[in-house]
């Protein structure tokens, strides 16, 4: 039966892959409409200044120029808004300033955009900006996360005292037992670190295409997005007042994300705004440069951790102190992700009775920072599983044995954690003992003095985290400040001749869900996957969605999709009944066919279809003709995948480059759809997370400059920086609370592997002293901790 | 503007150019060849990569007027005459060696450029090879299983 | 970018024609001008072509030296200098394999960027560099970073390497650009030794002289074991600091030393 061969659990290859690999792709820079002009954005060359005015008179004369737009022309348009609002720990609301689709007043980072000209071609625009006379009163720039909350320095935003948009602490009734407990305690293990700034790069950069129908009074924007529908409700509702019916977003194929396509972004606003006013298609395409100072960073934490145990190893209790950059403005989910997607998980896998979590948000002159692939979850696993592997170290427990001891185990599920979440399910020890086989850990030692022998020294790193996915509870992140809900609705319809077309919110840009959704629907039904068609990414055909992110697509989109097929196969098996004259509950569905339970009486899946839309013999009395159905799905809690983190290192001693020999990862992401995908996944997350670790990093001078403003110094990794992985996925504790049992992968590889890599260095570097080094561990800055701790 | 003749994909494409279009301008915009992509302006991402006259170039850094006259091949004329995925291609979707896409074309004709010259490269060959062409979703791992497989049915 | 006039002259003397304009420019493989104009950072109102002029390519030794002709792409380099092995294996590991396809050696030694590995090879070969108008010794042509002894419009047409008895380059890259962090080139001749170093000063590419008496009195790694390059001088950026880069130097050093020997 075709179910064998390609539904759940089958490495179905990709359908996507055919247009893909025939240069027959539509992202949105292919999409050309008919008089479209071009956009060019005049962006803030300073981090900070006042504006003080705007000449654009010789621009505007400049050849092609169709209309140059301000700031004045965004009079009565509304700000760029944040989804998400954090309470601090004195119960008031965090600082909330104006973020306007174009720099009103003060420009607050290189990259702000003050202008914008709309010309018949891209060059005419580029020409013509360089006409736009502007008075920029420079001001001192605030970078340092540090010096921008110790008082006396410049202000970001004038009404936001020392930068500070909030003070949060987690959960802030066990502030004083933490800090007794770790008063008290055997030992505490301390460590300050950085989880450094990256630039998500997605291999696509931004696009946007503006289009107004004055006949309909319809607006369209293409856009590279990861959630079309939540950009049609952002910006419809709160920026240019356009309401959900006379709004179309459409995000076509979109190439890569990993988060900062999430965000609404000014562009989009710009062109949807300025296709109606110059009445034109208005297209803007980010160059690489232009997205290094526009597309949202992530990451940029300065944390200090300090972990009590006891004389056995027990953990005891954990406190954390954290500056968060936010940039200059609050981009859409930037708020939520050092709290509520970063202190909920600083139990980590283990039963530490008691955490404090403190969060300070600040303001820099900066690129805004918001959720990257992991979102907060990698910078809480970086500094458990650092904070753990120094604790070994300094205990003298070999670093496996210490987490084993302070693992949830499989009986303690469901688990209440002390911040607030409770796991479902998970089996730790399994997910390490897997890792321990594959990476042959029992071979290392050998391994190492062979490195040695050849002037090399060798490092064995392991991390274990947890991630919470599949986001989640609308209630729950309702009260937790989140403005949007976070449910994923499906439609289902199923055509005449049996034929499927799921309507999914959930969004694809690499996932490969137009492979996998439909392996999900050909399982349940029995029919050849081949039969079904996903469709995605366009408000106007999809009901409602809330789009691709927090690794959330099959365990929220996909249980959507469950719920609408099931209703589906509740209404066939009706029409069925009917049709062969059966009771209702003795009709089974298998492999295709329906039947009536101990007969021979079968009819098959396209028969019922047909009957549903031919309904000549048909219970027109108890139910309507067609066979379509739509579901929202909005799940009970967060799904909680794990996995051990293995990376095994080489050191040049002589210049400090790291070469990483293995890599391997045991997930538990309970049921996987499609293991070659997941796989695929789970290596993406590595390289992500090796990037992270050795190579990434985006550096500002104290005057606000991006010094690693493209490709020629911000260090992506590349072929020949990464190894080939070994990943399994064959521990699996199903989720609890999903039907598909399914818990999520996209963010997994990269939320484990940068602890894993750096103590892989620290683990070579321990002989020579080295007890931490911050990430990036470039060559120069192994060799200058070797230099300094030898 | 000047008017410019080259051959693409063994058909003969004339357009009006400046003397800065880039050849991937001319690719995407005049003749509607979108599969050749531009991920950066540093000629490093590798995702602008096509063949003039039999090998590797980064259209994004060549003029189309310096292509006049000359062969040039992009990820559109890499499919068997039937249309179906050539041999590379296919190896990319049996091996899972694309995720979004984006990258994919310049990575096909960066592994064709590579197995003309290499029938059997290794696995630290590839990834060598590879240095000028950046994705961001597969960690790498199953391009470089695609480019072996390739590589394997090439030789047959 | 600008708009400019593009010309694609025949021969060598159309092109000096084409460049006796104002504000013209050669432009040969272009992988480093394009990107530059890309960024509007140049702004020529002519570029005239020098790619593919056959008379500005190949490679051929003849009586102990190598001469590339000046439009000759990396690519054709790392395959046909077979007479300087250390020289085709530098070639080869210039940039990626389409910017080899594109790059020329006198585009790359015209531009002397201070990270770019030809000015090593140059330099510590004791390569003269010919051009339309004369004949430049490599310890002359290098005078700073982006800066060298070409006059407007002249055109490198030729670069003559001697072929040294062992030679080898060795490259620390940046981990970003993959250009030189440091770069060392060693060249043994029978009347001594030259060390050229790339990526680590801010006068651009140098000759390590005190490495190079070492290594004339021994060839071998040893000879400049505890030799120090000074720190003072060399880039300190986001990538290294003065100190790291000047270790680098007697690693790769030493390393090519071990290489070559």
């Amino acid at each position: 039966m075709p179910k064998d061969h390609d539904g759940i659990g089958a490495s179905t290859k990709r359908r996507e892959d055919v247009r893909f690999l025939s240069g027959a792709g539509r992202y949105t820079d292919d999409i050309n409409l008919r008089g479209q002009a071009y956009a060019y954005f005049l962006r803030s060359s300073v981090a900070h200044g006042n504006l003080t005015s705007i000449d654009t008179a010789e621009a505007e004369a400049m050849p092609g120029v169709v209309r140059i737009f301000t700031a004045k022309d965004f009079e009565g348009v509304g700000g760029l808004p944040c989804g998400w609002q954090v309470t601090d720990r004195f119960g008031q609301p965090m600082k909330e300033p104006g973020h306007p689709v174009l720099a009103t007043g003060k420009v607050r980072h290189v990259g702000d955009p003050i202008a914008v000209v709309v010309a018949e071609s891209l060059a005419e625009a580029k020409d013509a900006a360089e006409a736009i006379m502007v008075d920029i009163d420079e001001l001192p720039a605030v970078i340092d996360m540090k010096a921008a909350v110790a008082g006396g320095a410049p202000l970001v935003h004038d009404d936001v005292e020392n930068n500070l948009c909030y003070d949060w602490g987690f959960v802030e009734e066990n502030r004083e037992a933490v800090d007794a407990a770790i008063r008290g305690a055997h030992h505490v293990t301390t460590l300050e670190l950085v989880n450094n700034r990256l630039v998500a790069n997605p291999m696509e950069p931004r696009v946007a295409v503006g289009d107004y129908d004055r006949t309909t009074g319809e607006h369209t924007l293409y856009t590279t997005s990861q959630n079309p529908h939540v950009i049609r409700l952002l910006m419809g509702a709160f920026v240019l007042g356009i309401p959900e019916h006379k709004l179309r977003v459409v995000a076509p194929d979109v190439g890569g994300g990993f988060g900062t396509k999430i965000f609404h972004y000014a562009e989009e606003a710009f062109c949807t705004f300025a296709a109606k006013a110059v009445n034109r298609p208005v297209k803007w395409t980010c160059d690489r440069s232009e997205a290094f100072i526009t597309d949202c960073h992530g990451r940029d934490h300065v944390t200090k951790i300090e972990l009590a145990l006891d004389a056995e190893g027990k953990f005891l209790a954990l406190r954390t102190d954290t500056l968060a950059n936010m940039g200059a403005y609050l981009s859409t989910f930037a708020p939520s992700v050092p709290t509520w997607l970063h202190g909920t998980l600083m139990a980590g896998n283990y039963t530490t009775p008691l955490v404090y979590v403190n969060v300070k948000a600040v303001f820099t002159n900066t690129v805004p920072v918001d959720a990257y692939r992991g979102a907060g979850r990698p910078e809480a696993t970086f500094q458990l599983e650092r904070v753990i592997d120094k604790a070994a170290r300094e205990l003298g427990i070999d670093p496996i044995e210490l987490r084993r001891r302070n693992f949830i185990k499989p009986e303690q599920f469901p688990y209440q954690t002390p911040v607030a979440v409770v796991y479902d399910t998970g089996n730790y020890h399994a997910t390490m003992d897997k890792l321990v086989e594959i990476a042959d850990v029992a071979g290392f030692p050998a391994r190492r003095a062979a490195s040695e022998a050849k002037g090399k020294l060798r490092g064995l790193g392991i991390a274990h985290y947890i991630e919470a996915c599949g986001i989640a509870p609308s209630q729950l992140v309702g009260q937790l400040g989140a403005r949007a809900g976070l449910y994923e609705s499906a439609t289902v319809r199923v055509n005449a001749t049996g034929s499927i077309s799921v309507y999914t919110g959930s969004h694809s840009h690499g996932q490969g869900h137009e492979t996998t959704f439909p392996q999900v629907v050909a399982e349940m039904l029995g029919i050849d996957a081949t039969q079904v068609d996903i469709v995605h990414g366009d408000t106007s055909k999809i009901p409602m969605g809330m789009g691709t992110y927090g690794s959330r697509s099959i365990a929220v989109g996909g249980t959507a999709m469950v719920k609408a097929t099931e209703k589906i196969i509740a209404k066939a098996k009706k029409i069925a009944a009917h049709l062969m004259e059966a009771a209702e509950t003795d009709v089974e569905l298998a492999g295709g066919q329906f039947s009536v339970k101990g007969t021979d009486k079968s009819i098959a899946w396209g028969d019922v279809c047909l009957a549903a839309y031919v309904p000549h013999n048909y219970p027109l009395e108890s139910i309507e003709p067609g066979l379509e159905e739509t579901a929202f799905y909005d799940p009970s809690n967060f799904t909680y995948p794990s996995g051990g983190y293995a990376c095994e290192v080489e050191v040049d001693p002589d210049t400090g480059k790291v070469e990483i020999l293995a890599f391997s990862a045991a997930d538990d992401f309970g049921n996987v759809i499609n293991p070659m995908i997941v796989s695929g996944q789970v290596h993406g997350g590595i390289a992500q997370g090796i990037g992270q670790a050795l190579l990434e990093q985006a550096v500002y001078d104290e005057n606000g400059q991006l010094l690693t403003g493209s490709y020629m110094d911000y260090a992506m990794p590349r072929a020949d920086d990464v190894p080939m992985y070994a990943v399994d996925h064959s521990c699996v504790t199903p989720c609890t609370h999903n039907p598909l049992g399914v818990k999520g992968c996209g963010e997994a590889g990269a939320i484990g592997s940068p602890p894993a890599v750096v103590n892989a260095v620290v683990d070579a570097l321990a002989a020579r002293g080295v007890t931490h080094i911050d990430m990036p561990l470039t060559p120069a800055r192994v060799w200058a901790a070797m230099n300094a701790a030898g | 503007m000047t008017s410019v003749t080259m051959t693409v994909n063994g058909k003969k494409m004339s357009g009006e150019v400046e003397g800065r279009t880039l050849l991937v301008q001319f690719l995407r915009e005049a003749q509607g060849l979108t599969g050749t992509h531009v991920g950066c302006d540093t000629s490093q991402c590798g995702a602008c990569v096509v063949h003039v006259d039999g090998v590797a170039v980064k259209s994004c850094t060549m003029l189309a007027q310096e292509a006049a006259g000359a062969e040039v091949t992009t990820i559109e004329g890499m499919a068997n005459p039937d249309g179906s995925l050539g041999v590379i291609q296919q190896a990319f979707q049996d091996h899972h060696g694309l995720q979004c896409g984006f990258c994919t074309p310049g990575m096909v004709m960066s592994a064709a450029d590579l197995l003309k010259t290499n029938a059997d490269p290794s696995e630290t060959e590839i990834r060598e090879y590879l240095e000028g062409n950046i994705c961001r979703c597969t960690g790498y791992h199953n391009i470089v299983k695609s480019i072996q497989a390739a590589a394997a049915t090439l030789r047959g | 970018m600008y708009d400019f006039e593009f010309v694609k002259p025949a021969s060598v003397a159309d092109a000096l024609a084409a460049l006796s304009d104002e504000d013209a420019k050669p432009l040969s493989g272009g992988q480093t001008l394009l990107p530059t104009m890309k960024q509007r950072l140049a702004m020529p109102t002519k570029l005239v072509s020098l790619a593919g002029m056959a008379e500005l390519i190949g490679v051929s030794a003849e009586g102990g030296v190598l001469t590339v002709k000046g439009a000759t792409p990396h690519a054709k380099v790392a395959a046909e200098a077979t007479a300087y092995p250390a020289l085709a294996a530098l070639a080869s590991h210039i940039g990626d394999p389409a910017v080899r396809n594109r790059g020329t050696i006198g585009g790359s030694l015209a531009n002397n960027d201070p990270s770019a590995c030809y000015p090593a090879a140059a330099l510590a070969s004791g390569a003269t560099i010919v051009t339309t108008a004369r004949e430049i010794p490599a310890d002359e042509y290098f005078q700073g970073m982006f800066t060298t002894a070409l006059e407007e419009h002249e055109i490198i047409t030729a670069v003559k390497f001697p072929i040294p008895e062992a030679a080898n380059y060795q490259k620390f890259v940046q981990p970003a650009s993959r250009f030189a962090l440091v770069g060392v080139f060693v060249a043994k001749f029978a009347t001594g030794v030259r060390v050229a170093v790339t990526g680590a000063s801010e006068e651009g590419v140098f000759r390590w002289t005190e490495a190079e008496e070492a290594l004339s009195s021994s060839f071998t790694p040893d000879a400049v074991a505890s030799l120090k390059a000074p720190a003072e001088g060399m880039i300190g950026d986001i990538h290294g600091t003065p100190e790291y880069r000047a270790h680098l130097i007697g690693v790769m050093t030493k390393r090519a030393v071990a290489a070559a020997a």
